[in-house]
């Protein structure tokens, strides 16, 4: 009990909130590392899902190879990523802990894309043909729209991983808000351990509520979404 | 009965050895029984190359070894030394006081070898073991700069930091800021305050790159890691002694010591009167950096000093 006044206390004192290691830095730090994870996985995901998506083939082999990015262990990404990025100079922390969450968000973000653009009615697509839509238009103006929700749902999957694992990243010398799960481990200071976490939880309830926001908004008029 | 077993195990031993040195009749020191010796070590790269240099200074002289390597960690080793199951090991002064006696009632780890090793020897009296003489070599805590930092700030010891730490950033373990013997003891002991310090790990693989990618100025590595050697770090003296005296020194046991003529224990000082920090060192870096054999590394290094032939 006396660890709840303690994390109170970690959150209440000022000098957890100034300077480069306070806790606006760690927070900014971490929703720039999440972000650009993301962001990476999204430019990988998403043409080759949408694509597959309209051509209606090879979505089962593709689903099950972005699957694969979830049975890897983050952990040995990490390691890996490590490896790689000293050998190539990029140094420790940042790149070591995005070749660990990139193939964390591909999975769900090629899933949910190739099953948006698939669970389009298909009378709305021959419609569309039959008034002379070019099939890159079908896609940008009719797949995209109508399975925009269900796109962003998958980010939002993606992205609440990502927020989560991203504290992986202290222990490759990185910043974010791992640092203080860590650092509060290693000195044993209980209160920055669980201020940390429970940081980190808030961020990623944030994330889902934001990007289920942004998929209810996304609907088109006259089609509701569920969660 | 175990003791029963292994006394009479050492008597049959005793006399074959000395029907065999009767035999071979090249004894100098007229008589001397050469007791069977079986050296052991812990699980890491460092025990084993020094297994092997007491083993071979051993048996090029006439002894008959049997090595117990790889024994596990000093939970293992220590208890296998005291029970007999080994005759000698290289330890580590100070923290082998501190596990020898816990709550240290009979003697505290020091910064000062000599003491410590007097300390340990109290300690170590009540188990029928000695410790021999130390060697300048250590396994402690240790700050490092790249070649180029001590070049440019012309640092050589610890305390030449003082009128440039203030525009350093230190790398340790994270724990490092409140530890005694690292960013703290560095503030209170030589008055360093350093700009930044970025948590990393203790002494491994994330230290070595920051301060290859000069990420951070100070790193802290352990004082025989061989990444000093291999990167050509610089090694700063502790030049006021923060360090416990963690030297490297063969502990052996009295009831081998007893049998033997004092041959056994003037080897194995001369080891540790040659065992510099650099020669450790170094032959940690050819052991785990160039993966050679430990066994190799520690012949070439005995004749070099002219130990062995």
């Amino acid at each position: 009990m006396t660890l709840l006044g303690d994390v109170a206390r970690w959150f209440a004192d000022p000098a957890n909130w100034q300077g480069p290691h306070g806790i606006p830095v760690r927070v900014l730090e971490h929703i720039e590392l999440s972000g650009l994870a993301v962001v990476v996985a999204v430019a990988i995901a998403m043409p080759v899902a949408l694509y597959l998506g309209h051509v209606g083939r090879g979505g089962f082999i593709a689903i099950n190879v972005a699957n694969i990015g979830r049975a890897l262990p983050s952990l040995a990404l990490l390691a890996f990523g490590l490896i790689i990025a000293i050998s190539v100079g990029l140094g420790l922390g940042f790149w070591p802990t995005m070749f660990a969450l990139v193939p964390l968000a591909i999975p769900p973000i090629v899933t949910n894309t190739f099953v948006a653009v698939r669970q389009v009615d298909r009378d709305v697509v021959d419609a569309a043909r039959g008034m002379g839509l070019a099939e890159r238009q079908i896609l940008a103006r009719i797949e995209v729209p109508l399975g925009l929700p269900l796109m962003l749902d998958g980010i939002r999957t993606a992205a609440v991983n990502v927020v989560a694992t991203a504290t992986l990243g202290a222990l490759v010398a990185g910043g974010a808000l791992g640092r203080f799960i860590v650092d509060g481990f290693a000195l044993r200071e209980y209160d920055q351990l669980v201020g940390g976490a429970l940081l980190v939880a808030l961020l990623a309830i944030v994330t889902e509520i934001t990007f289920g926001a942004l998929a209810r908004a996304s609907a088109p008029r006259g089609m509701t979404v569920e969660r | 009965m175990m003791r029963g077993r292994t006394i009479f195990a050492a008597l049959i031993a005793l006399a074959v050895v000395a029907t065999a040195c009767g035999g071979a009749g090249s004894g100098t020191s007229g008589g001397t029984a050469r007791p069977d010796v079986t050296v052991g070590s812990t699980n890491f790269y460092e025990q084993l190359t020094l297994g092997e240099l007491y083993a071979q200074i051993l048996e090029a002289n006439g002894y008959k070894v049997t090595r117990k390597f790889n024994l596990g960690n000093r939970e293992i080793v220590q208890p296998a030394l005291e029970s007999g199951q080994i005759d000698v090991d290289a330890e580590y002064l100070a923290t082998l006081l501190a596990f020898v006696d816990k709550d240290g009632k009979i003697a505290k780890p020091t910064t000062d070898p000599k003491e410590t090793q007097a300390g340990l020897q109290k300690a170590l009296d009540a188990k029928n073991l000695t410790v021999l003489d130390p060697a300048a070599a250590t396994d402690q805590n240790g700050f490092v700069v790249t070649k180029a930092t001590a070049d440019s700030k012309s640092l050589k010891k610890l305390s030449d930091l003082a009128p440039v730490a203030k525009d350093m950033i230190l790398g340790g373990p994270p724990e490092c800021p409140q530890r005694p013997f690292c960013a703290l003891g560095l503030k209170n002991t030589y008055g360093l305050t350093f700009k930044d310090f970025k948590p990393l790990d203790a002494g491994g693989p994330l230290t070595v790159a920051a301060l290859d990618g000069k990420q951070i100025d100070v790193g802290l590595l352990f004082t025989s890691d061989p990444s000093i050697v291999a990167k050509n770090f610089v090694l700063l003296d502790d030049d006021k002694h923060l360090q416990l005296a963690d030297n490297i020194a063969p502990v052996v046991r009295n009831a081998v010591l007893q049998k033997d003529d004092g041959t056994l224990k003037r080897l194995l000082n001369s080891i540790s009167a040659k065992l510099s920090q650099s020669e450790l060192n170094d032959m940690n870096k050819q052991v785990a950096v160039d993966k050679k054999d430990s066994k190799d590394v520690a012949a070439a290094w005995l004749k070099k000093q002219g130990l062995i032939k």
